[in-house]
């Protein structure tokens, strides 16, 4: 991760002592104890989730494993055959909603971050290409934003799950798919600022490959505000996967997601069976909130417009 | 309006008085599915169906259990083997003062197949009819081709118009309002797509009045929110009560509940129609098999006894349905008597499939919609597990029905669940569109989408519509629906019950066709 | 300018133009109107009628070209679930999204903006702190969920508001207008707050980064240095400057509002645009969403071409492109 090391304007003189780029981002970046907090239970989530397997009571994926004679059971009651205690509770179908939420958070780290990172790279290098370019390619994409920025996501879902049916990699595909505009937008914008500032007609004026003057010069000095975009549309991918869901167009019910679990559980809410969505609803927000604290003190200790 | 009232003082109280009496004059109730046209011929669809009703009369009804019922006929005899003779009520008038004569019923009969643009036309219950004959202005003859026993259910589907009002009429005369005119309990006010019907009463109406001077009939498709707008007494009335609520609405002390089982049977259907494997089903090892085992009836029985109808019922459903056995609920016409679900057995499941040739089972997907029917995509999942547990390993997937329909009418699926409302209240419905041989000329089997055909039931049901004699009829029907059950042509999971609830006060007659209308809530008798 | 406004215009066509052609396919994809909208007892020969009746049974190319052809005299298509024209109806319910989006985006302001500029001039407050923790809860929480909580308790548990569906209406220029009644703004208050919370977050965090900026650039400090007081400083020198780019995007935020309040209008049962194309999507009632799309995809074309006309202006170093 060295983007620091190539932002002209990022980099000051001001660094009399000797240390590396990376280092003083380390150090920049470790003065925040709430980033460093949200750090920490941002790693002890992706833990879970990547251990869920080995680690969670049940497999709350496999039918077999379920009883719906255990279902909507209250947390910290046993199940039927007395062999387990559900510290959480159970669905409607019996799934034990610790074991559920583990892998849920599984599903739903991998499309929020999947087809948040996808959407960025490829709404990105759209974005820059469209305002180093300009002209009829700058006009082509940006058209196609327009068509993209007003096409409904649950279209889109509806669309790819009639042409690939359902399955989760389905669900990031029509993320990316609604996402990428939004920060092919948001950097095209900046970049067409930049692309007029003095450091980058110097570079053109030393004659240097124009890769290395989007990639190294203009993208870096892009960067904060699609830092900005990119954490919250992480989380806003999660919570549009719920939404989704609810709508019932997001992943295989048999597999479900944080977000899947709310919306099966919205329904019990007014029965008072509060466990089946309140739960998961926390473990979503805490996972959000973690990336967030981390995301907006990142933005911060990279913008080189805050550096006194 | 309640700090105006302080402020009044005194004065006051008699407004609040009057508003009190004026209040027990109006009805707000929230549905849940939306009402698309007044129209009563554009969309054969139960909430435009149920709007309908309203407004308008047709020559016979449905009771509250389903049964034919005088409408704007008084009565119906068959003169021979193919006339009907239809007696029409007098004194009968429009909204707008026309008489209502035989005249009407031509013109009505007329117009029925010709709307323009109609997605669902009711032409299906007019077409039978070969000629009208005008007797008098208040007896008329319909011809059919042949003995059709089933014209006088048909007709409950035909709301009639008015030949002078209604001559040149267009869909969108009748949403503005200027062609809304039936002979109804209830006249039209405002239409608001999406939103919401006012209605006020009809003092002239010929049947027993309602008892709302007005009524607001709001649209409020999202269940959490309908049942909300109840609790937070915005509304007084809700129909299609989420299953995951009753139990806390029953618990509250200013809220009842009505309930009936309905005519709908939730159900699976399955490939009949392959000989040489299903797309959705694989051996142990995930590759497609030679033949299909669907075909095999001891695997049919065997995942129709794997089943727990009484844990899906009481566990998924929360109690609002009934175990099914075969297509109509207890006290329907032409229901068998007894003829009961099959008792859950895993163990002769597992003898079954062994039988057949499948001791280590095989795999299989179970696709379902998830947002058609009550709990549709909970329902399916509970299957897979009961079918996991005999050794067919099963996949389950739910998805709109947007996708999901278009998908098994191209008999894409293996398994698949579905529901079936029979409109006319007896079994004549589900065994022509559902198990009859699929055959277009006839109008057989349009919803058989499995495939399933059997000439020996094809031949029963023949009979059966020819037999103009209710108790030899209901015996045919009887025979033919016992020939499908036995071969497992369908499993049958439950019938739905239909749930309203109301604030307290209120008293409804629940209907069995699914039907919401505002003349079957009255205030409830004083205690 | 004229020609780049041709220019643009001429995009534009284009672009409506694919969006109909997407949209044809797609929702040929997704499933058969007719399958959906038809009676469950329909016979085949019925079902044969009813796809003849809603132009179905030609092949597609074939069906597009009639529709072209009827576009290009302004007839978008009548809805096969209402038979009413598609255009009308979906003007017919604009009033009430367009008095929600707004709504939405004045709570988001009048909210946001105060919020994000305590919390970028005292960056390390507790109040800051709290305040930037509150903002990531309005876009992390499922609004579908939100919408639940807020129904039962202001509506169920306090009673305060009335629990979903629009008030009372009055009459302007052809159109029914629900927020000059005071029982319509009572309706309107849940669902435009409901909405507002991704806005609101969206405001805080972009007041914030702003006034972080600005507060460090020299001609802030030279106001101080001249001995402007603080107050004066700050609400006329920082905040003139970072209103322009929450302007900017807030206006953009309303192409999507007023686009897609649809999770927001059928928990709250507004009967707006959204409604109608989710209900539309849901039986594919192809006109209307073939004149829906077609409208918005021109209504974000119209919002861009604003903020590029206006980036150009404010700042001349974005030049229009004039010369291709």
């Amino acid at each position: 991760m060295s983007i620091t090391t190539a932002g002209p304007a990022a980099a000051p003189a001001a660094a009399a002592k000797v240390e590396t780029p990376f280092q003083r981002f380390v150090s920049e970046f470790a003065a925040s104890k709430l980033a460093l907090f949200g750090l920490a239970v941002f790693t002890m989530i992706a833990l879970i989730a990547i251990f869920a397997p080995w680690i969670a009571p049940q497999n709350p994926y496999d039918l077999a494993q379920l009883d719906i004679m255990d279902g909507r059971l209250e947390p910290g009651a046993r199940s039927g055959d007395g062999t387990m205690t559900y510290w959480l509770g159970t669905d409607d179908q019996g799934r034990d909603m610790l074991s559920g939420i583990m892998y849920g958070l599984r599903i739903s780290l991998t499309v929020g971050a999947g087809s948040a990172l996808i959407a960025c790279v490829v709404g990105a290098s759209l974005g820059l290409l469209a305002a180093y370019a300009g002209g009829r390619t700058d006009s082509a994409i940006m058209r196609l934003v327009d068509l993209q920025l007003s096409f409904p996501a649950i279209l889109a879902a509806l669309m790819i799950l009639a042409f690939l049916g359902k399955g989760i990699l389905n669900v990031v595909i029509a993320l990316v798919l609604v996402e990428w505009a939004y920060y092919a937008r948001t950097v095209r914008g900046s970049a067409l600022v930049e692309r007029r500032r003095e450091y980058i007609e110097a570079a053109h004026c030393l004659a240097l490959p124009t890769r290395r003057i989007i990639f190294r010069h203009l993208l870096p000095n892009c960067l904060p505000p699609l830092i900005v975009v990119m954490t919250m549309q992480v989380a806003r991918a999660i919570a549009l996967e719920a939404t989704l869901s609810f709508l019932g167009l997001g992943v295989p019910i048999t597999e479900p997601s944080l977000g899947l679990l709310i919306a099966n559980g919205y329904e019990y809410m007014l029965s008072g069976k509060y466990w089946i969505s309140f739960y998961p609803g926390i473990a979503l927000l805490i996972t959000i909130v973690s990336i967030n604290l981390v995301g907006d003190h990142l933005r911060d200790v990279l913008n080189p417009r805050l550096k006194k | 309006m309640i700090g105006f009232a302080r402020a009044a003082g005194v004065a006051a109280i008699s407004t609040v008085v009057l508003a009190g009496a004026a209040q027990a004059q109006t009805l707000t109730m929230a549905v849940g599915a939306p009402v698309t046209s007044i129209d009563p011929h554009y969309h054969n669809l139960s909430p435009n169906n149920a709007m309908a009703d309203h407004i308008f009369d047709a020559l016979t009804a449905f009771d509250p259990r389903a049964r034919l019922t005088p409408g704007l006929a008084e009565s119906w005899t068959p003169v021979d083997d193919s006339t009907w003779e239809l007696r029409l009520r007098q004194g009968v008038r429009f909204h707008n003062g026309n008489d209502f004569t035989a005249e009407d019923v031509a013109f009505t009969l007329e117009r029925v197949p010709n709307v323009p643009n109609s997605p669902s036309s009711f032409a299906t219950f007019t077409r039978p009819i070969r000629s009208v004959e005008i007797v008098d202005p208040h007896t008329i003859r319909l011809r059919t081709d042949g003995p059709y026993p089933l014209l006088p259910t048909d007709l409950a589907s035909v709301r009639i118009l008015d030949r002078e009002t209604h001559q040149n009429a267009t869909t969108e005369d009748f949403n503005a309002g200027r062609a809304a005119i039936g002979t109804g309990p209830f006249r039209f006010v405002a239409y608001r797509p999406g939103d919401r019907v006012e209605l006020e009463r009809n003092d002239a109406y010929w049947g027993q009045k309602p008892a709302w001077q007005r009524v607001s009939y709001r649209i409020i498709t999202n269940n959490a929110a309908r049942t909300a707008a109840l609790l937070a007494g915005d509304v007084e009335f809700i129909d299609q009560v989420p299953t995951t609520d009753i139990e806390r609405l029953r618990g509250d002390q200013r809220l009842s509940i009505s309930e009936v089982v309905s005519l709908r049977v939730i159900y699976l259907a399955l490939d009949h129609m392959r000989e040489d494997g299903s797309p959705f089903v694989a051996d142990n090892d995930g590759r497609p098999m030679t033949r299909n085992p669907l075909k095999d009836l001891r695997v049919r029985q065997a995942l129709s006894m794997a089943i727990d109808r009484q844990a899906i019922v009481s566990r998924v459903m929360q109690d609002s349905a009934i175990p099914a056995g075969q297509f109509l609920p207890p006290g329907s016409y032409s229901r068998i008597p007894d003829y009961e679900p099959p008792r859950p057995d895993p163990e002769r499941a597992r003898r079954l499939l062994a039988e057949a040739g499948y001791p280590q089972g095989f795999r299989l997907t179970l696709h379902g919609p998830n947002d058609r029917y009550t709990n549709d995509a909970r329902i399916i999942q509970a299957i897979g597990q009961m079918w996991t547990r005999i050794g067919v390993r099963t996949t389950v997937e739910a998805q709109p029905w947007t996708t999901f329909i278009a998908r098994a009418g191209r008999q894409e699926f293996s398994a698949f669940l579905v529901g079936w409302g029979s409109a006319s209240g007896e079994a004549s419905s589900p065994l022509r569109a559902l198990v009859a041989s699929f055959d277009r000329e006839r109008g057989w089997g349009a919803s058989n989408r499995g495939r399933y055909s059997n000439p020996e039931l094809d031949r029963v049901l023949e009979a059966a519509l020819r037999e103009l004699d209710d108790e030899k009829r209901e015996k045919l029907l009887q025979e033919a629906t016992r020939i499908a059950m036995d071969d497992v042509a369908i499993i049958p999971i439950h019938n739905q019950k239909n749930v309203w609830a109301m604030r307290r006060g209120l008293e409804h007659t629940a209907r069995a066709d699914e039907l919401t209308r505002a003349q079957d809530v009255r205030p409830a008798a004083a205690r | 300018m004229t020609v780049f406004l041709l220019r643009r215009l001429l995009q534009a066509i284009g672009v409506v133009f694919a969006m109909s052609v997407l949209v044809f396919i797609g929702v040929y994809a997704i499933g058969d109107p007719v399958e959906i909208l038809i009676s469950p007892d329909a016979d085949q020969i019925e079902r044969e009628r009813a796809i003849e009746a809603l132009g179905l049974n030609l092949p597609l190319w074939r069906q597009y070209l009639v529709f072209l052809g009827n576009a290009l005299q302004g007839d978008l298509g009548r809805s096969f679930v209402f038979n009413e024209p598609a255009l009308q109806l979906i003007l017919q319910r604009m009033p009430a999204t367009l008095e929600l989006a707004f709504g939405a985006m004045f709570i988001a302001i009048l909210l946001g903006l105060p919020l994000g500029l305590y919390a970028g001039l005292r960056p390390n407050s507790i109040g800051s702190k709290v305040i930037m923790a509150g903002s990531i809860l309005g876009f992390s929480l499922p609004t579908f969920w939100v919408g639940l909580m807020l129904i039962m308790v202001f509506a169920v548990q306090l009673g305060w508001l009335p629990s979903t569906g629009r008030g009372e209406t009055v009459e302007v220029l052809g159109m029914r207008w629900s927020f000059l009644t005071w029982n319509g703004l009572q309706h309107l208050l849940m669902p435009a707050f409901n909405l507002a919370l991704f806005k609101i977050s969206l405001v805080i965090r972009l007041t914030r980064a702003g006034v972080r900026e600005t507060v460090l650039m020299d001609y802030v400090k030279f106001a101080r240095a001249k001995g402007l007081s603080p107050s004066r400083v700050t609400f006329v020198h920082v905040f003139k400057n970072i209103l322009i780019p929450v302007v900017t995007v807030v206006g953009l935020e309303l192409g999507s509002t007023i686009a897609f309040s649809v999770v927001t209008e059928s928990v709250f049962a507004w009967p707006g645009m959204g409604k109608l194309i989710i209900d539309s999507i849901n039986v594919l009632d192809r006109p209307v969403i073939v004149a829906y799309l077609m409208m918005i995809v021109l209504m974000f074309i119209t919002i861009n071409l604003i903020v590029d006309v206006t980036y150009s202006v404010l700042d001349p170093r974005v030049r229009l492109e004039s010369k291709a």
